[in-house]
């Protein structure tokens, strides 16, 4: 037992337990830092106390404040909703599955929502965003299920190679579908062009008000079933010994995953690799204990996709890259570092 | 009465010429007559439909030019010769070359979920040439396969080299190295595409999706010598991949130059899937799912599975681009997205019949 206790204490950047509130009042001042850094960049260049001034003081005939407030701002905002959701949900499905390749974007779970969100389009030819939301919520669920369903059959359950095939192949299957339709439909693929490669240009706040709660709930139901997810990732027989009953929490955390995927998606279109590398840092950061990867996850989560962002819009400035590209070009390196060093067998 | 015991008869013929010999199954002929005939006759449907209709026995004629005299004979020739024709030639020859290639490549890698598009060729090979296309612009057609090969095969090793540790390399990293290759890959398209003119960018986008939409004939000569150097490679090399099958020291013992076979087999099943990539785009699917289909046809020896993998990949492919042209007529669907349609459940169900291994 000594070993174990001393390898959770030493396998972890933060290694008093006493300090770990403290790193994350840190965090989140790092991360309002980095928000109001994102702010201040773009085409044209704003300085920080314009910022403050623009939030806290808004005037609506200074033109700065008018960028911040209706271009800049809900970018933001949005980066870091997403970040966050995507982010738990990666570290949910990991500890649920105890597959360190989980994430909502290789499972297919992103692609369900966006193919959900695309026939809705199609069939009905436009939609209030509430039932863009509902919509990835719907294809996100389905598409985990169904996913799960495949790569947990036979032997040995669900392995890394056969969640991560299933994901990948279902993933190129539903994205035909998607695919397919936008080719038929010039005016659905207008609409929706930049939305399917991940991006987080041209929301308004109003969105972000709608589908935000969802992602709030999501986290904070994670937050409140962790004790639960670290006891399920030391094994489901092992929970199942310590009177945990299995098949609820993990039907409580599907659900959870759903929300977050789904409202993630709703809001800036499949982005992934997100909830592959953020669980890992965490862990890096604070062992092996939810109740701590969790809140650690949602501020790294947003930081994650915030710098993507940033890098997204600066290196080929006037022109932008969509966010999921530069998160792609991130998190691929970090997935075959993951599947050469960390996949047993 | 007595009953005179029948020998049984061997259940393959061995074709001689003087020393050298080759082995196939007996079923093969009579599987490759059936699914020639099943193409031809969608050939003849493939040619018929369109927005300019012309009944499958006018097409028959037009092909064996015995209907020169029937009024309508020059839209005819037009349509059948240069319009249709091409591209329905163009489809079963790539649809040839990656069932032949995803054949390969599962029998190297003794994996059955192998296939180029899986190990990151298609993707290299795409990059290279959007590249081409969006740098050099008006780009002649013979040069894209020789781009496509060399950034397939720099792909294939690149992930051959991430996935090898401790002296081998396993099956899972190669797949799982693979996919993340190819999403690393995919996002450096969408980089290029960003950048490039908009008209290109349209093309390439239409191209990515994997289709024969517009092919002519110079597109079947810019890929044809290639399948006439590496389709006999590959049917030659059959026996090797047959040895290899049964495990490195039986293959080694048997007397097989091991490595030098390996990299042969290797460079094969890159150009054969590449050459399809730089004239149709990306069609993923094909190389994975048909050998798994010819293998339950006529079996696992590689003398017969390799050819009747290349027709039945072919048929398929044509009834793919069939499909695509008639799903949602008038506009059409690149034969890329059928195939991944048709093929992604049909993985979905080997993954569930191997779920045990």
């Amino acid at each position: 037992m000594t070993t174990v206790s001393r390898s959770i204490t030493s396998n972890r950047l933060i290694g008093r337990r006493a300090l770990l509130p403290l790193g994350l009042i840190i965090g989140m001042a790092l991360l309002g830092l980095l928000l109001i850094t994102s702010i201040t960049l773009g085409a044209a260049e704003i300085d920080a106390a314009v910022v403050y001034d623009a939030l806290f003081r808004f005037d609506e005939t200074n033109f700065d404040h008018l960028i911040i407030q209706t271009v800049r701002l809900p970018r933001v905002v949005i980066g870091v909703v997403i970040g966050a959701g995507l982010a738990v949900a990666g570290a949910i499905m990991q500890g649920l599955t105890r597959n360190p390749l989980a994430d909502p974007g290789i499972l297919g779970i992103s692609s369900g929502a966006a193919f959900a969100v695309v026939l809705g389009l199609f069939i009905a030819r436009s939609l209030p965003m509430s039932a863009y939301a509902l919509l990835a919520f719907v294809g996100a669920g389905v598409t985990a299920v169904l996913v799960y369903g495949f790569g947990s059959l036979g032997r040995g359950g669900a392995t890394p190679l056969k969640l991560t095939l299933a994901g990948a192949v279902f993933a190129a299957f539903i994205s035909a579908f998607t695919t397919a339709i936008l080719i038929t439909d010039q005016e659905a693929l207008e609409q929706i062009r930049f939305w399917t490669a991940g991006s987080l240009a041209g929301r308004d706040l109003e969105l972000i008000a709608q589908v935000a709660p969802f992602t709030g709930i999501g986290i904070l139901g994670s937050v409140l079933v962790s004790r639960q997810i670290t006891t399920l990732s030391l094994g489901e027989d092992v929970a199942r010994g310590l009177g945990q009953n299995t098949i609820w929490i993990k039907a409580l955390c599907a659900v959870l995953v759903v929300l977050l995927a789904g409202s993630s998606v709703a809001l800036a279109g499949p982005i992934g690799f997100v909830g592959l590398i953020v669980p890992h840092v965490a862990r890096i950061v604070v062992g092996v204990d939810f109740r701590w990867i969790i809140p650690y996850t949602v501020l790294i989560g947003g930081a994650v996709v915030t710098i993507a962002d940033v890098i997204a819009r600066t290196v080929v400035r006037p022109q932008e890259l969509p966010a999921g590209v530069v998160m792609a070009l991130i998190g691929a390196p970090f997935f075959i570092y993951l599947a050469r060093w960390k996949v047993r067998r | 009465m007595t009953v005179t015991p029948r020998t049984p008869r061997a259940p393959w013929r061995t074709l001689r010429l003087k020393s050298a010999s080759y082995r196939v199954d007996r079923r093969v002929p009579i599987a490759a007559l059936i699914i020639t005939l099943i193409t031809l006759t969608i050939l003849v449907f493939s040619i018929s439909y369109g927005a300019y209709a012309i009944t499958p026995l006018d097409v028959v004629q037009t092909l064996l030019g015995l209907n020169r005299d029937h009024p309508d004979y020059a839209n005819f020739e037009l349509v059948v010769f240069s319009f249709r024709l091409p591209r329905i030639v163009l489809a079963f020859l790539i649809g040839g070359a990656l069932a032949t290639s995803g054949a390969i490549m599962q029998g190297l890698t003794r994996n059955p979920l192998a296939d180029p598009s899986l190990l990151g060729v298609n993707e290299g090979a795409a990059l290279v040439a959007i590249g081409m296309i969006v740098v050099f612009k008006d780009i002649p057609l013979v040069w894209l396969p020789f781009g496509t090969f060399a950034g397939g095969l720099l792909t294939a090793l690149v992930i051959y080299l991430l996935a090898w540790r401790g002296g081998s390399t396993s099956a899972i990293r190669l797949i799982l190295v693979g996919i993340a290759v190819a999403a690393l890959l995919t996002a450096l398209v969408t980089l290029i595409l960003v950048f490039g003119d908009i008209r290109d960018v349209q093309q390439a986008q239409l191209w990515l999706s994997g289709s024969v939409y517009g092919r002519g004939w110079e597109h079947v000569q810019a890929i044809a010598g290639w399948l006439l150097i590496f389709l006999p490679i590959a049917f030659l090399s059959a026996r090797s991949l047959n040895a290899l099958g049964l495990g490195e020291d039986i293959a080694r013992g048997v007397g097989l130059k091991m490595e030098l076979q390996r990299g042969l087999l290797l460079l094969t099943s890159v150009a054969l899937a590449a050459i399809g990539v730089a004239v149709a785009g990306t069609i993923g699917f094909v190389g994975l799912v048909v050998p798994h289909a010819a293998r339950r046809l006529i079996g696992p020896s590689h003398e017969g599975m390799l050819p009747i993998s290349a027709l039945l990949g072919g048929a398929l492919l044509t009834l793919a681009d069939l499909i695509g042209r008639a799903i949602i007529a008038p506009s059409e669907l690149p034969v890329g997205i059928v195939t991944a349609m048709i093929g992604a459940p049909y993985f979905l169900y080997l993954l569930y019949r191997n779920r045990n291994h």
